[in-house]
């Protein structure tokens, strides 16, 4: 009997590749489930330039994020999102990015590590970050991932001493997510000048794109940010909009304007 | 009299690696852990590492001690309650936390943390806080060693505790509404977490109770063991079999319990510990990893976390501590579930028949008593340590609007 195949599209080879050509990459975010037609968002990211998307798994209680993703994971979860769900929903989406899923331990490990893996590969979802399971508890995860061809991203803190980012950097797969600063998820005024210098201190470790994240609010911040970096993930400023109304085709117009402002930026 | 050491302490059972350093990794059993954010891991280790070497260095333990005896009244007494053990039948002690400096036992293990506060250079003290406890404690604590102090509390809770709010901010701490979730605990201790995140340089992160990523589970532990090994001294001396049967302590996240239970593991003493039949994570839950370790926690089909529901603030939490998920399972102490109704009732008999007013928290404990004495599971005659963690003026307003 052969292996399942994976379907969907892988994210390191396609990011990688991208990057290699000079391109800045743009990784948007949404909630899964946030709405009836969520998945309209995902599709017109892809539209608008978006290099892979970021798909949200709510979480009651969501410990790295603040409140723009909290309500947003609060209103999915209302509306009776769950895992599998969002997993279904995914089965039927053809988009040619890569699908990123972000979630919390305890959804992952209840499912158990091999099946959750798995559910992913099977639903076209190539990617998976786990922001509260640090490098000592990841070994089992990590194997159950690399089996069912799923990237693990790591997600790397400003806090992190040398030997502790050189490790995420190596154990990392498909991208490093570094944090811009020690905040949680949320809009910001201003990107904080240490994050280039933390993304470039990360790349001296790996060859894998290094994607800043955390706080990347407007298109002014996405092409500062992607200068010392590979490319940046946009969450909260992309679902504040959501939740305050924007339809697909206006979160594509915003995803459109950080494509285009890291694009202006190469030239 | 039973066995007594030489030391006057009855003679410890082989306690079986039960209730030890629980190691690098933070372990109990499958339990405990630390699953946090890498942003926190280092401000994790550096407080672990911190209270390894506080912990045993004797200047650091005279520290403590004497602020345990001059400041917060300790060593608490033993109280027979003579009218409800003739009531009853069984020989009921009280352990009693509610004479502890601020009410409650909650004050052994922010006195402990708050000295490792300034052992650390640390400026600010961070706490999350359900009945407003360990919120006065972690306020008082601050004052005391001049710190600064910031509390996470749910809308909900600062409603019912209205009291424990004005106390807080009267001890000069600034008190944070979280209306985020549930509106109580357990969204008050994801707030206090995401905030450390953005201050663990000048802040550190007072947690109240046996929870959280390593060392947290163990350290509040050893803080609070003070309460298990006063009681064991003290049972020796009231009771002819030195050790009681029962030792019976409420449970929230468990650090009264724990505290306690600490002093009698390695005794014949059964433990028992009291959950609210509406938080009831070990009667009512599944595994799960919240709050930066792996224990039990009540959820719903889909793995989502469940908001407790308990008259008690303080129990008013859908997880329990990891070293509890471990007691559990090995058979070393049992976890019960009391209603509403009954703690209601339990804080009523105990004001009437002792002059003690428990808090609505620690009354599980007597309710669980009271319930197990009546229905013949306490034999005639049995001994039972019940650990009152608090006092219940915090209570009078909520006890007030119950007919």
């Amino acid at each position: 009997m052969n292996a399942t195949i994976a379907t969907g599209v892988a994210v390191g080879a396609r990011l990688r590749e991208r990057r290699d050509t000079g391109r800045k990459l743009l990784v948007p975010y949404v909630t899964g489930g946030v709405s009836a037609d969520w998945t309209a968002y995902l599709a017109a990211y892809a539209q608008a330039g978006a290099d892979a998307v970021e798909i949200g798994l709510p979480f009651s209680d969501p410990m790295i994020d603040g409140p723009t993703v909290q309500e947003a994971s609060e209103r999915a979860l209302h509306r009776g999102a769950t895992v599998r769900g969002i997993l279904a929903d995914l089965r039927e989406v053809r988009v040619d990015v890569p699908l990123i899923v972000m979630t919390y331990y305890h959804l992952v490990a209840r499912e158990g590590h091999a099946q959750f893996c798995a559910a992913l590969a099977d639903a076209g979802v190539r990617g998976l970050i786990v922001p509260d399971l640090p490098l000592e508890e990841l070994a089992e995860l990590e194997q159950a991932a690399a089996t069912a061809d799923v990237d693990l991203i790591l997600v790397a803190a400003p806090s992190g001493a040398p030997s502790r980012l050189r490790e995420i950097a190596v154990r990392s797969r498909g991208f490093v997510y570094a944090m811009t600063a020690m905040v949680t998820t949320g809009e910001r005024a201003e990107l904080p000048a240490a994050a280039g210098e933390f993304a470039a201190r990360l790349k001296a470790h790996t060859d894998l794109p290094v994607l800043l994240g955390f706080g990347i609010s407007t298109p002014e911040h996405a092409a500062a940010g992607a200068r010392a970096a590979d490319g940046v993930v946009v969450a909260s400023a992309l679902m504040r909009r959501l939740l305050d109304g924007a339809t697909p085709a206006e979160s594509g117009a915003q995803v459109r304007a950080l494509r285009a402002a890291l694009d202006a930026d190469q030239d | 009299m039973g066995a007594i050491t030489a030391a006057g302490l009855p003679a410890l059972l082989p306690a079986a690696g039960l209730m030890h350093d629980p190691g690098a990794t933070g372990r109990f059993g499958d339990y405990g852990g630390r699953y946090v954010p890498e942003a926190l891991i280092p401000a994790c280790a550096e407080v672990e590492e911190a209270f390894r070497e506080a912990w045993a260095d004797a200047g650091f333990r005279r520290d403590l001690d004497r602020l345990l005896t001059v400041y917060a009244g300790r060593p608490t007494p033993v109280t027979p309650a003579w009218n409800l053990s003739a009531e009853l039948g069984v020989t009921v002690l009280l352990k009693r936390e509610d004479l502890a400096h601020t009410g409650s036992h909650k004050i052994n293990n922010v006195l402990g943390q708050a000295l490792l506060a300034r052992r650390m250079g640390r400026t600010r003290l961070l706490a999350e806080t359900g009945a407003g406890q360990h919120g006065v404690a972690t306020a008082t604590a601050a004052a005391l060693l001049g710190l600064s102090a910031t509390v996470f509390m749910g809308q909900k809770d600062m409603a019912r505790q209205a009291l424990n709010v004005h106390r807080m901010r009267l001890l000069g701490a600034e008190v944070v509404e979280v209306t985020s979730g549930s509106r109580t605990l357990k969204d008050a201790t994801s707030e206090a977490m995401r905030h450390w995140v953005t201050c663990v340089d000048e802040a550190y992160y007072c947690l109240g109770s046996v929870m959280g990523p390593h060392p947290y589970p163990w350290m509040v532990r050893e803080f609070q063991r003070v309460i298990g090994d006063e009681a064991r001294a003290q049972c020796a001396a009231e009771l002819p079999a030195a050790i009681p049967d029962y030792v019976v302590a409420c449970v929230g996240g468990g650090s009264n319990a724990a505290g306690t239970f600490a002093g009698f593991a390695g005794t014949t003493a059964k433990l028992v510990g009291v959950e609210a039949a509406g938080g009831a994570a070990i009667a009512g839950g599944k595994v799960a990893v919240l709050h930066g370790h792996r224990s039990y926690a009540i959820q719903d089909d889909h793995g989502q976390i469940l908001e407790a529901e308990s008259v008690a603030a303080g129990l008013d939490y859908p997880g329990i501590g990891p070293e509890h998920a471990h007691l559990h399972d090995l058979g070393r102490a049992r976890y019960v579930t009391v209603a509403d109704d009954e703690v209601i009732d339990a804080v009523r008999r105990l004001a009437r028949s002792e002059g003690i007013l428990p808090a609505l928290e620690s009354a599980h404990a007597v309710a669980w008593v009271l319930r197990a004495a009546r229905d013949g599971e306490l034999p005639l005659g049995a001994t039972v340590l019940i650990t009152l963690s608090g006092r219940g003026d915090k209570d009078t307003t909520t006890l007030m609007e119950i007919p």
